[in-house]
């Protein structure tokens, strides 16, 4: 089998044998995007040279006996969302077309520590604000299922690339969703962790108080073994939880489902749910319970108007969030004409900069924290996110697990909901509630829809600091479904 | 009757410094004006002795000690800069006084 | 018309307002590790946080969090349990992130007072809020006639300042002051500065903006019960000018009041060399800071026990200490209020405490240096003379050695740059007289010029030495102990007192 097909966890254990070097499964994986990313255009940013040298010096460090973490040599692919001191940082946004941050985020720089080689960095909605990645201002990436068919988003590029076997791994952040529902469409594993359980400090910010880095892989193992190389306590983010985890990497290895208490979210599946999806979703949901898992029906009321609180309280921290954006220290500068003043300079570039979604969003936040509409609106978003996270709570008393389709419909064709802002905000109807209450989620690949053959995902949510729940879950599923495939649900992907 | 008015969409392009042409200023009337009505449903929630939830977590107090940690140097610091002078950012003439 | 400030109080009462920044010195900035230095180069004390690069994050500084409950507790005010930090957005060069990590709804100090001393009088001013945020960067306007920012063609912007910790004291209304308004202002920025450096908490420099107050006025016609539409005068930073913008704003508006005008809500700029104010910004919109609750930074919540730590761990603050040394020192409530007002007090002490008698010091300090400063514009204690300098004079007039006006070119000498008060009496020769031959040859000189003079003593009229000793003094170029030579001259014309 080729180096490309091999999951993150198999490729470390060659590379620590010395069966094969970072640098020959960098390459394997760099001659494979020449290939196929003129089709999939999962990335913003490939230097191959940068990568082979990261290659290069993570061999020579294995070589030394220097002990790295056990992921070392496997090559990453990271949401350009993260700062990187060797390559440019974009947010797929114009307004920072081109800038070279001083400093990498705590994600890169402590996968970095931990020997995983950057491939390039990953397209995105610009500013993370989307669901199809078609709002980059660079250019839109397709799913490898269909490219005619969005790969979800914002993180599509990190979750296109793993599908179409670019990267065995990727980094991609979720803010209502944009790792969940990304892995969903594309058909593999995506982890949104516990809020504060992996560092923003250099993740540029979309809205802060929901804004999670998590992993992306093509199993669940993979995934848990990225989680845990990035995630832990960063002093750098006041934010960030300074308190033990249980492994997930361990539960991961544990698919064991027997005893446990799954909740099926009433609120999640009736109408505006595609049938193939719901169909897969049942067929996983009873799957469970013949593994020996309790199931019971949960409702947690509040969540069907958690989208809408989520369309106020993302906005508006977008609108302070991405003020910094101003011509000023870094970043575009637009119509400085020499005559015009500060003030115009920067409205000129802000129009300029930013894509329709961005300013759509910035102006729909400055209306939700304006006088006036402050309490009708953010105050009570935010009365409304204490409710949701009190009915997480009460339905955790019942159960260890909520379980739901992670998103309504498979991917959708690019182009389809471009027009319909709300129709868009769609696709994170059911991913929301975990981001408002900081919740941990995963998505794991459950089948592919009859009508027209697209991955579904499952979405596994639990507790606080209960990551692990996900990852015990998740493989379970995993395992169970894969047994009954004869394999991984993309071995069913048409080849590029 | 809508939620927003042309006119309040301008004053928001204006506070959040976007120089939007007539046209643009149409289109997002009329989406700022489907999605606001959408968001108010938030209003549907009885909320009213709830406390607001600012965070994701409920966590307080955490501090840094006062200790001083390396600095960009300004080459670093104005590498990104649109111009430069004096080691200083040039920025266009600024109109009002600060707030 | 501005109107003259008398006629002003008699038709108005005025209601002050103040609000009172203060940088602290914490070693590093608010919410980064990048250090505080004043006049560092320019962009070298910043860091991907202070410079708001994309990704970049707030920590909190926990001294400035500690500095900021002393103050309030100084202050007499309650420390909240629970509070937050908000943002403040609004659009400027001089801020990095557009937005500046302040406190809204929830200071971190609320509730308190403060005393100050005005013309015999103790008057209470309220105290509303203390609260904990960021300083911005620093422009400078090129191009243009002024050099200010109109008219400017660009400017240029150093960071350094930005994200240096910032507290904010805001007042309640001050009502009551009536005539001593701008006293009153004065003596509480006054009063202000000397609990933070007592605290140790900031070196308070007006003059580099380490402490900055916008003061709020507003007039009612005598005997309304409502208050008038208030004015908010920016960045006013020395004390002088804090008594001269409340003055002056008083003027303009009782002016505008009088003419049937109506005063605008408005920010206003002091202008030191005119001493008046002039509009801000005419704003076409009203501000709409849109606060709200900082999610990068999670909410504080003082442990009470540290919170009482801090409090009994309090230096003895300034009004205390000036009681302490009123009684020590054996002063009127007047003295020392003037000494209070002409920032005399520490230097008194220091002196006091150099070894000179407090009556001495204070003489020193109050009298010829006090004129000397005012003269020059200068603060007292950025006078070029130490109180080891007073005290060593003082020392010198008690030996004998100097009389007072020696002392007085002593003093000028080492004010002159010219060295120790002992190396100026070197330099300038400025021993007193006290070789009694040659006094007294001068004294047998100053009678022969002197017969008629001296005629009268002789007879009784003992009145008329102080011409001879006069004449002395004179011909002794002051270098004569007048004491010495009066009690000379009456032993030579046979009299006595």
């Amino acid at each position: 089998m080729s180096l490309i097909r091999k999951t993150a966890a198999e490729l470390a254990s060659m590379i620590a044998a010395g069966e094969v070097s970072s640098v020959e499964v960098a390459e394997a994986h760099l001659d494979r995007m020449a290939e196929v990313e003129p089709k999939v255009k999962a990335f913003l940013h490939v230097d191959r040279e940068t990568t082979i040298e990261q290659a290069q010096a993570v061999d020579t460090r294995l070589r030394a006996g220097e002990k790295l973490g056990p992921l070392a040599g496997v090559p990453i692919a990271h949401k350009d969302i993260f700062t990187t001191r060797d390559m440019p940082t974009t947010a797929a946004s114009k307004i920072l077309e081109g800038w070279r941050p001083p400093y990498d985020a705590t994600v890169t720089k402590r996968l970095r520590e931990a020997g995983l080689v950057i491939l390039g960095k990953t397209n995105l909605d610009e500013f993370a604000m989307g669901s199809s990645t078609e709002n980059s201002a660079f250019h839109p990436t397709r799913n490898p299922w269909d490219l005619t068919k969005v790969p979800g988003g914002s993180s599509g590029g990190s979750s296109a690339a793993v599908a179409a076997y670019e990267a065995p791994l990727s980094t991609g952040t979720d803010t209502g969703g944009s790792i969940r529902q990304p892995a969903s469409v594309t058909g593999i594993v995506g982890m949104k962790p516990t809020y504060g359980g992996s560092s923003r400090y250099g993740l540029i910010a979309f809205a802060s108080s929901l804004d999670t880095p998590g992993p992306f892989a093509r199993n669940v193992l993979d995934a848990a073994l990225l989680q845990e190389a990035f995630s832990g306590h960063d002093p750098m983010d006041s934010t960030s939880i300074d308190a033990p985890v249980p492994s997930v990497v361990e539960a991961a290895r544990n698919a064991d489902v027997a005893g446990m208490r799954i909740g099926v979210l009433k609120e999640f599946g009736g109408e505006g749910f595609q049938p193939g999806v719901l169909a897969r979703y049942n067929e996983t949901v009873q799957l469970l319970e013949s593994l020996g898992a309790k199931v019971v029906e949960v409702s947690c009321p509040s969540f069907t108007v958690a989208l809408y609180a989520y369309y106020l309280v993302a906005p508006s921290e977008c609108s302070s969030n991405l003020a910094r954006f101003d011509a000023m220290r870094y970043g575009l500068r637009a119509g400085d004409d020499g005559t015009r003043s500060a003030e115009e300079v920067m409205a000129l570039t802000r129009a300029a900069g930013f894509g329709p979604e961005v300013k759509r969003r910035i102006m729909l936040g400055t209306y939700a924290l304006s006088s006036g509409y402050y309490d009708a609106y953010y105050g009570q978003a935010q009365k409304v996110r204490t409710v949701i996270s009190r009915e997480f709570e009460a339905a955790y008393q019942q159960v260890d697990v909520l379980v739901s389709p992670t998103t309504p419909t498979t991917a959708f064709a690019i182009g389809e909901r471009v027009d319909d802002p709300m129709a868009m905000y769609l696709a994170d109807l059911c991913t929301i509630p975990s981001n408002l209450a900081g919740n941990a989620a995963i998505s794991v690949p459950c089948g592919l829809a009859e009508e027209d053959g697209l991955p579904v995902g499952l979405q596994i949510m639990a507790p606080v600091l209960a990551d692990d729940r996900c990852y015990r879950v998740g493989a379970a599923v995993e395992q169970a479904l894969e047994s009954r495939w004869g394999g991984p649900l993309l071995k069913e992907a048409p080849s590029l | 009757m809508s939620a927003i008015t042309r006119d309040e969409v301008a004053h928001l392009a204006r506070l959040s410094r976007l120089a939007l042409t007539g046209n643009e200023l149409d289109h997002y009337a009329t989406q700022l004006d489907a999605i606001i009505e959408a968001v108010a449903k938030v209003a549907e929630v009885a909320a009213e002795d709830v406390p607001p939830s600012s965070h994701a977590l409920p966590l307080t107090n955490v501090f840094r000690a006062d200790e001083v940690r390396q600095s960009l140097t300004p080459e670093q610091a104005l590498a990104g800069a649109p111009a430069v002078e004096d080691d200083r950012f040039r920025v266009p003439r600024i109109l009002g006084e600060e707030a | 018309m501005t109107m003259v400030y008398d006629e002003a109080l008699d038709a108005f009462e005025p209601v002050l307002g103040l609000e009172t920044h203060v940088e602290l010195g914490t070693r590093s900035k608010m919410f980064c590790g990048c250090k505080t230095t004043f006049g560092a180069p320019p962009n070298t004390q910043v860091c991907p946080t202070c410079l708001a690069l994309p990704g970049a994050l707030p920590t909190a500084n926990t001294m400035a969090i500690e500095s900021t409950i002393r103050i309030g507790l100084a202050l007499n005010c309650s420390i909240a349990e629970w509070c937050r930090f908000a943002r403040k957005n609004y659009f400027y060069p001089d801020m990095p992130k557009n937005y500046q990590i302040s406190q809204y709804d929830e200071p971190l100090c609320f509730d308190g007072y403060v005393d100050v001393e005005v013309d015999g009088k103790t008057v209470r001013i309220e105290i509303e809020r203390v609260h904990l945020e960021e300083d911005t960067g620093k422009s400078t306007h090129v191009g243009g006639a002024t050099g200010r920012i109109h008219g400017a063609d660009y400017s240029i912007v150093d960071y350094n300042r930005a994200g240096i910790p910032l507290v904010e004291i805001v007042t309640k209304p001050i009502p009551g002051t009536d005539r001593l308004a701008p006293e009153v202002a004065r003596a509480y920025v006054t009063e202000l500065r000397e609990i933070m450096r007592s605290l140790g908490v900031s070196d308070v420099r007006m003059e580099e903006g380490s402490l900055r107050c916008d003061v709020n006025v507003s007039l009612m016609p005598r005997g309304a019960s409502e208050w008038g539409t208030r004015t908010e005068t920016k960045n006013v930073n020395s004390l002088r000018s804090v008594e001269r913008a409340v003055r002056s704003e008083i003027e303009r508006q009782a002016g505008v009041l009088t003419d049937g005008g109506k005063i605008v809500q408005e920010t206003r700029h002091f202008h030191e060399d005119t001493g008046t104010t002039t509009s801000g910004r005419s704003k076409e919109e009203a501000q709409d800071y849109r606060y709200f609750p900082e999610p990068d930074l999670v909410p504080i919540a003082p442990d009470p026990d540290w919170v009482a730590e801090l409090k009994a761990a309090l230096p003895e603050l300034p009004s205390v200490r000036r009681k302490r040394l009123q009684d020590e020192w054996g002063l009127s409530d007047l003295d020392m209020q003037a000494m209070h007002n002409a920032d005399a007090i520490d230097l008194v002490e220091a002196t006091v405490a150099a070894g000179a008698p407090p009556a001495d010091a204070r003489k020193w300090w109050m009298g010829e240096l006090a004129r000397r400063a005012n003269e020059t514009g200068t603060p007292l204690a950025d006078l070029p003379i130490t109180p080891a300098d007073i005290a060593r004079v003082t020392e010198l007039v008690a030996s004998g050695a100097l009389n007072d006006k020696l002392a007085r070119e002593v003093l000028e000498g080492v004010l002159a740059g010219e060295g120790t008060p002992d190396e100026v009496v070197e330099k300038r020769g400025l021993q007193i007289v006290n070789d009694e031959g040659e006094l007294s040859a001068i004294i047998d000189q100053v009678l022969a010029d002197n017969a008629d003079a001296a005629d009268k003593v002789r007879s009784g009229k003992i009145a008329a030495a102080g011409a001879l000793v006069g004449g002395v003094m004179r011909a002794s170029k002051g270098k004569a102990d007048a004491a010495r030579a009066r009690q000379l001259i009456l032993e030579k014309l046979g009299v006595s007192e």
